[in-house]
């Protein structure tokens, strides 16, 4: 295999893939930690117990948005245009949600008053639930495809509304992606805290994960049945420049599980995800946490995937024009940007990857309100 | 056609957005250099006031650094949302810097801050020093990205229009990597970078000695501060960023706009240091002028001429005309007809096919554009000169407001009078401002500078917005301003209560606040 333009192509959905997986992972446990802080945090200290869990490492994990973001602006131009133009109102909603968490870890604990440090422990649930909702919310409406279209100087117009995206399904993915979040960021509290904070986590993680099991079953049987799923007719030569007006699409309910019936050893993904569910589950009241964040990554793995994989070649569907739906194959950059990349990832993310689990073991152990209390001015 | 009022809000957030940004950066930029020098006296002298003053002053960076990573994701996610064409016409080209930044630059720097606050205990002397240094090295290795990006706006080489997807595509990174904008852009911004850092430690420090308080913990970070900030200011000036203006027809026109140079004078030409310039009569009047001063910075000889606005308000008529004729064969080529006439045709007159794009503010048929069109998209070429030629004289003028400050703090500290300039000391704490007030220009000049394109001769920036509405702009921009000031506010407030606080903040019992039961 050669790293002809083809090749290429691909190699960069899986690379967009593993960054965004990657983010789901990482900061993915930080927003579940958010979302959960108002309720496993009943104290001033339990909760900086939790913002001390996440506090010096949280900045490292959300590069991993900020990656995923330049590099669907550098591969796929066009789907960075088309996405972020089109959700505009989505992205700002998270944008300013996240805006939350910086201030809110650095500046809440530098005053004491209490309704300062409640002030920003509200801004922090927000600025872990609502990305951990809206994400999902956006992935949803790209399974049914949103509503835009190009003119031949391939400027895009999207028509749709920001209400439009809270549709039921839309509402369904961020219910998905959010229980799953919550597990996430539970289980790695549980590793992370002793006592009554961990206890508070294991039914945190029990609840969130049966939910997530229910409605990521619900999600999959509404694609097979009731999603219009998009299918690619005819198309010109996979290596071509990349213009997106240059083939057709047709839609149909269910054409979301061609890739699976073709290839049957994909439902190990989705499969994979439900056990690995199940076991993060156990883990957490068996007290392995470790193992759980194993298995809960897994999960988030297998439902990033799972939707990935059903779509394939499609990155970003247009319900209202099909045929200017965009594909991996004809939104992507030039080859020698794509070649460019693909080096400068393969180099440097496990760089990236070693460090940052230096990092992690040199801040292992447990947080717990003791150290807080030792700490309690260098402390978040 | 595209609504002028959507293009206008787009430019306006973008501009608020950017300019809020640029607050914090350069801080970062400077004070991580200060720290990693701060940290570099305590693992070699083992002095305990050392550390102190690495984690004092580093509560202050935490402080900074915060917004600039909250302010820095609206940025990174704003070309998509607000420049949506932009990011599909050269997303090959622009996007490539900054997604590596995030993999090389931004990866590491937030990843080692988390360890410079927490690691303290965790880790041996050398390791934490280390983790300062890449933390600093990771940030202005940010900004190096960044400026190539940057710079390729300016001066966009190494890049070629392909018409069969309608975008702009790499064919040398080398050219993009290497590009003389970006590499005298990237040294004239982190250096003024290192003065926003050495300005703000020096008033301070200099407010603590004026109190008299903490003198030994002042007076060192003075020091430091003094030395450093008389490097980067002399950096700023000496190597400055005028030679970037010789690169790049843009960076001419910009060059010309921000001294109003309206004609094309006998080499070398004199600098104007104050007047009021008028673009309808092209004059500027009450003009002071330094003979030779301007043809010495400008092209740094006495030979080359510094090409003046009318003149190159006629050249650009020409490709105008050709961009119109490259538009028209553009079209042709989308409508299927491929022939190597047609293709060759294009390829010779497709470096003026941005000057063709400028007639689309005017109309969307741009072959048949009227006379009147062409005359009023010509002079769309050049920026307006007055809030250029202002914000390039305050902020040159800031610079060497603050090569005197650091440089008598640099010979005081030196000669250990410090004590003795009380002035010195006022002054270096009245001067905290200046940085920011000059990186603030220099955004401008160099942004504002660039107008009407977004990329240089080759994206007007009317056509770079994303096609959304007005009232969503408004109803961003007003969530924006919103949410920005009620940050300020309340960075501010953090800053100055932690700033008078002093090294007491740090609790550790050796301070002010804590001898004489203050209220630390």
């Amino acid at each position: 295999m050669t790293l002809d333009y083809e090749t290429l192509k691909v190699i960069w959905w899986l690379f967009i893939g593993i960054l965004f997986i990657g983010f789901a992972i990482m900061d993915g446990f930080d927003l579940g930690i958010g979302t959960l802080l108002p309720f496993i945090g009943k104290t001033d200290e339990e909760r900086r117990v939790l913002l001390n869990v996440v506090g010096p490492t949280w900045e490292g994990n959300q590069v991993w948005f900020v990656t995923a973001g330049g590099a669907l602006f550098a591969a796929w131009p066009q789907v960075y245009a088309t996405a972020f133009s089109g959700f505009y109102f989505a992205l700002l909603l998270i944008l300013f949600a996240l805006f939350f968490r910086p201030v809110g870890f650095d500046y809440r604990s530098k005053l004491p008053d209490p309704r300062w440090r409640n002030a920003w422990d509200w801004g922090l649930f927000i600025g872990g639930m609502v990305p951990a909702l809206v994400f999902g919310i956006a992935f949803g409406n790209l399974l049914q495809g949103v509503p835009f279209h190009f003119d031949t100087d391939l400027r895009s117009y999207y028509t749709g509304s920001f209400w439009g995206l809270l549709n039921p399904f839309g509402i369904l993915a961020g219910l998905v992606s959010l229980s799953m979040l919550i597990m996430q960021g539970g289980i790695y509290l549980q590793l992370k805290t002793e006592g009554v904070i961990a206890e508070r986590c294991k039914k945190a993680i029990f609840w969130s994960g049966l939910i997530f099991l229910v409605l990521f079953l619900l999600a999959g049987l509404w694609v097979a049945y009731g999603v219009d799923g998009y299918r690619i007719v005819s198309m010109g030569k996979l290596d071509a420049a990349p213009n997106p007006l240059g083939k057709i699409v047709q839609t149909e309910t269910g054409a979301w599980m061609d890739n699976y019936n073709y290839f049957g050893w994909l439902f190990m993904v989705p499969i994979m995800a439900i056990v690995m569910t199940l076991f993060t589950i156990l883990l957490s009241r068996l007290d392995k946490p470790g193992l759980g964040f194993i298995t809960s990554s897994l999960t988030v793995t297998g439902v990033i995937l799972t939707a990935g994989l059903s779509m394939y070649p499609f990155i970003l569907p247009s319900s209202s024009a099909p045929n200017s739906s965009l594909t991996i194959w004809d939104s992507s950059s030039s080859y020698m940007t794509l070649k460019a990349l693909f080096w400068s990832t393969v180099v440097f993310l496990p760089i990236v990857i070693m460090y940052t689990s230096w990092v992690y073991r040199v801040l292992r152990g447990k947080v717990t309100v003791k150290k807080i209390r030792e700490n309690t001015h260098t402390a978040y | 056609m595209i609504s002028e009022e959507v293009v206008d809000l787009s430019r306006l957030q973008f501009a608020i957005t950017a300019l809020y940004h640029f607050l914090f950066v350069p801080l970062t930029l400077g004070l991580s250099f200060i720290l990693a020098i701060m940290e570099s006296s305590y693992v070699m002298t083992g002095k305990q006031i050392y550390k102190d003053m690495t984690r004092f002053w580093g509560k202050l960076f935490g402080i900074n650094f915060a917004l600039g990573v909250t302010t820095g994701l609206t940025l990174e996610f704003q070309f998509g949302t607000n420049w949506a064409y932009y990011s599909h016409y050269v997303g090959d080209i622009f996007g490539v810097p900054l997604a590596i930044e995030g993999l090389v630059a931004f990866f590491l720097e937030s990843t080692l801050i988390g360890l410079f606050f927490f690691g303290w205990d965790r880790l041996t002397r050398v390791q934490h020093l280390v983790c300062t240094w890449l933390l600093a090295l990771a940030s202005n290795l940010s900004a190096l990205m960044i400026l190539i990006a940057n710079g390729w706006m300016q001066n966009p080489i190494g890049a070629e229009f392909n018409y069969e997807t309608m975008r702009m595509e790499v064919s040398s990174f080398a050219e993009v990597i290497f590009n003389p904008v970006a590499q005298v852009k990237f040294v004239h911004t982190v250096a003024a970078g290192y003065c926003t850092g050495a300005m703000f430690v020096l008033g301070i420090s200099a407010y603590y000695l004026l109190n008299r308080r903490d003198q030994a913990f002042a007076i060192r970070s003075f020091a430091i501060a003094a030395a450093f900030g008389f490097a980067g200011v002399m950096s700023v000036i000496v190597l400055g960023d005028e030679s970037g203006y010789t690169a790049g027809e843009v960076q001419k026109v910009k060059l010309a706009a921000i001294e109003a140079e309206w004609e094309t004078v006998e080499p070398p030409a004199a600098f104007t240091i104050f007047g009021l310039p008028d673009q309808e009569k092209m004059v500027t009047e009450h003009a002071i002028k330094v003979p030779w001063l301007l043809g010495l910075i400008g092209t740094r000889s006495i030979e080359h001429p510094i090409v003046g606005i009318k003149d190159i308000l006629e050249a650009n008529e020409q490709r105008i005309r050709d961009g119109m004729v490259a538009y028209g064969l553009l079209q042709k080529l989308k409508s299927g007809q491929q022939d190597d006439k047609t293709k060759a045709q294009f390829e010779h007159y497709k470096k003026d096919l941005g000057y063709g794009l400028l007639l689309k503010k005017y109309t969307d048929n741009v072959v048949d554009a009227t006379e009147e069109q062409i005359h009023l998209a010509k002079k769309s070429t050049v920026p307006k000169v007055a809030p250029l030629f202002w914000a390039f004289r305050i902020m040159v003028a800031s610079g060497f407001a603050m090569l005197l400050i650091f440089g008598i703090a640099f010979y005081a500290s030196s000669t250990q009078k410090v004590m003795q300039y009380r002035w010195l000391l006022w002054a270096a704490l009245y001067a905290i401002p200046l940085p920011w007030i000059a990186c603030e220009m220099g955004w401008i000049v160099a942004e504002y500078g660039r107008q009407p394109w977004s990329i240089a001769e080759i994206l007007p920036t009317h056509l770079s917005v994303s096609t959304r509405t007005s009232g969503d702009l408004y109803l961003s921009l007003a969530g924006f301003i919103g949410f920005y000031t009620l940050l300020f506010i309340v960075e501010m407030f953090l800053m100055f209560k932690y700033a008078r606080l002093g090294p007491s903040a740090l609790h550790t019992g050796r301070y002010y606040f804590e001898k004489i039961g203050g209220s630390a």
